[in-house]
């Protein structure tokens, strides 16, 4: 897998699914129509944030709440590249692994970034490196078949490749 | 060593004599539901993953319940969309506008998830299924298109947290109250990746329609499912609908990874407020907050034992002037149940509205959306910022004795005041 090179915005804990993107907006059936929204009911100034910072870092639990799959599309769409987190909610993470966007736990991701950090995150060698601080984090290592997907770059090209599971 | 009712339900499914928690096992799925939000979604990648025929359509059920009867064209047009895909992919188990309700609702009351099955839903609050002793998981779209083609998914064997609820709950306290408090001690994400079982004295008192709060709100705090182990209350359940189900529960050795208890008298009425499950509270303690709005439904709480509960408390009063009261049945079968036991009379000369079982207000998609600023007091199981409609609105959760007693007031009001 590529090196992913970027610099961070940050997010605290508990991030849920109805701040990445409100239930009102899941009636669309066009996902990439969605990015306009993303965030909205978080933080209005989310949008302007991204255009500088495409790598979140997050604490705890991150996209706790409903299973919408509308919120790691939203977020990929929207241009973000990977989210380092503390951990993440169940859900999002199988979503989020299913569609290609790199969700990665480090369990001392809070603490070593602020926003604005150059962050470079090689899965390869289970590392994040933050080039502004001059430190390193570790992320937690991957289980099978969840590295396999993340390397086929989704679930789709995952089954579409082995034909089965 | 023994095993948990999850793993042993995990192992079945993956053809293993056992599983230990953190193994990955690849296991076949008993039924996947699906509904109109992330429905259309699945279906979508099913098409893009190159498969033409959904693994078996027996056990697979698609159920409108999120924004129904749709409120505008895009909605609409989502279930049309479903509709066809149920029609070519000769879906019998579909439960369109006025034959269902909500999903969760429909799964157990209908019989669909079964003692011992895996039942998968592209809907985080599929774990509800657990209160009669499936395995029960919500995933995303992407997953759901996966079990169409395959009828099979990964997952991680869990460890279990075993809660225990002693004594007896009374009302007006009800399960709900109960899983608030557990909800507040355990945290958000306290349970993250595990599973729970509840079990104790308290439990085996409380009919399918209590439990369902329990096993419900599991995933609030970040678990992936909620379990009970079947009972004679379970047994039942199934006999009142000539269905027959095998015996699976927990070993008496089996090893938990902690066990909490509760004592079920020392449970008053609780509340989370604004803007996280986790920030439980004793409704004392929030006493007096007006609200605007009072919210009775949703699949943690739209059941015959909440309506009763609420229309006990209502019955010959008035609801205060400046507040709306929305009660939304869970199903079309608790709607007739209400009607035929007079509940739905007293809730509407109390002055609620009585809409037809949805999602709808609980997430902000129609049939009750919150104004910059409003509040409401709600049955249902989320209260992030924005999560019923304006950014600036707040959402309390508690029990339906809770919000019926607040819908009174005008103000958040413990319930033992209406209560004689």
């Amino acid at each position: 897998l590529n090196a992913i090179v970027g610099t961070v915005l940050k997010l605290g804990d508990d991030i849920d699914t109805d701040a990445i993107i409100a239930a009102r907006y899941l009636t669309s059936m066009d996902t990439s129509s969605l990015t306009e929204h993303v965030m909205e009911n978080f933080d209005p100034t989310f949008k302007m944030r991204l255009k500088e910072n495409k790598i979140i870092v997050a604490g705890r639990n991150f996209g706790c709440g409903s299973s919408r799959e509308h919120a790691p599309l939203v977020l990929k769409a929207a241009g973000v590249q990977a989210i380092v987190a503390e951990n993440f909610a169940r859900i999002f993470f199988r979503n989020s692994i299913n569609i290609g966007l790199p969700a990665l736990e480090a369990p001392n991701a809070s603490s070593s970034f602020n926003e604005g950090d150059r962050v470079r995150i090689e899965i390869d060698r289970l590392e994040v490196r933050n080039l502004t601080k001059g430190i390193c984090i570790g992320i937690r290592e991957f289980s099978e078949p969840v590295l396999s997907i993340l390397r086929a770059g989704g679930l789709v090209r995952y089954l579409k490749a082995k034909g089965k599971w | 060593v023994g095993m948990t009712l999850g793993e042993k339900i995990l192992a079945t499914a993956s053809s293993r004599s056992s599983v230990l928690p953190g193994e990955i096992v690849t296991c076949d799925i008993d039924l996947l539901m699906l509904h109109e939000i992330t429905g259309p979604l699945a279906v979508q990648v099913f098409e893009e993953m190159g498969f033409k025929k959904v693994w078996r359509s027996e056990k697979v059920a698609v159920i409108f319940d999120h924004n129904i009867p749709p409120s505008d064209v895009n909605s609409a047009q989502q279930m049309k969309f479903m509709r066809s895909f149920v029609q070519k992919q000769r879906i019998e188990r579909f439960y369109d506008i006025g034959r269902g309700g909500i999903a969760h609702q429909i799964l157990v009351q209908e019989g669909l998830a079964k003692p011992g099955s895996i039942v998968v839903g592209a809907d985080s609050h599929t774990c509800t299924a657990g209160a009669v002793g499936a395995l029960a998981v919500g995933v995303g779209s992407t997953e759901a298109a996966a079990i169409l083609g395959t009828g099979k998914m990964w997952f991680k064997v869990p460890s279990t947290i075993r809660i225990e609820v002693t004594g007896e709950v009374k009302e007006p306290i009800t399960s709900k109250d109960v899983i608030l408090e557990v909800i507040g001690r355990i945290g958000a994400s306290g349970a993250l990746y595990k599973a729970v079982e509840f079990s104790g004295e308290a439990v085996s008192k409380m009919s399918i329609g209590a439990r369902m709060p329990l096993t419900n709100m599991a995933v609030e705090m970040g678990a992936k499912t909620g379990l009970i182990e079947p009972d004679e209350v379970t047994y039942k359940h199934f006999q009142s609908l000539n269905e027959s189900v095998e015996v699976v529960t927990s070993d008496r050795d089996a090893a938990y990874e902690q066990t909490l208890s509760f004592n079920s008298s020392e449970i008053g009425p609780k509340i989370a407020v604004p803007f996280a499950v986790g920030k439980v509270t004793n409704v004392k303690d929030a006493e007096g907050q007006r609200i605007d709005q009072a919210f009775l439904g949703s699949c943690a709480n739209g059941r015959i034992e909440d309506l009763r509960i609420a229309a006990r408390i209502l019955e010959g009063r008035k609801i205060h002037s400046r507040v709306r009261l929305l009660v939304n049945p869970a199903s079309m079968k608790v709607y007739k149940q209400a009607v035929q036991e007079r509940l739905i009379e007293k809730l509407v000369d109390s002055g609620a509205a009585v809409c037809c079982p949805t999602c709808g207000p609980c997430l902000g998609m129609s049939q009750g959306v919150l104004a910059a600023n409003e509040v409401c007091i709600s049955t249902s199981n989320r209260n992030f910022v924005g999560r019923m409609g304006d950014r600036s609105s707040k959402v309390y959760l508690a029990s339906p004795a809770t919000v019926a007693a607040s819908a009174l007031a005008g103000e958040i009001t413990d319930p033992r005041r209406f209560w004689n």
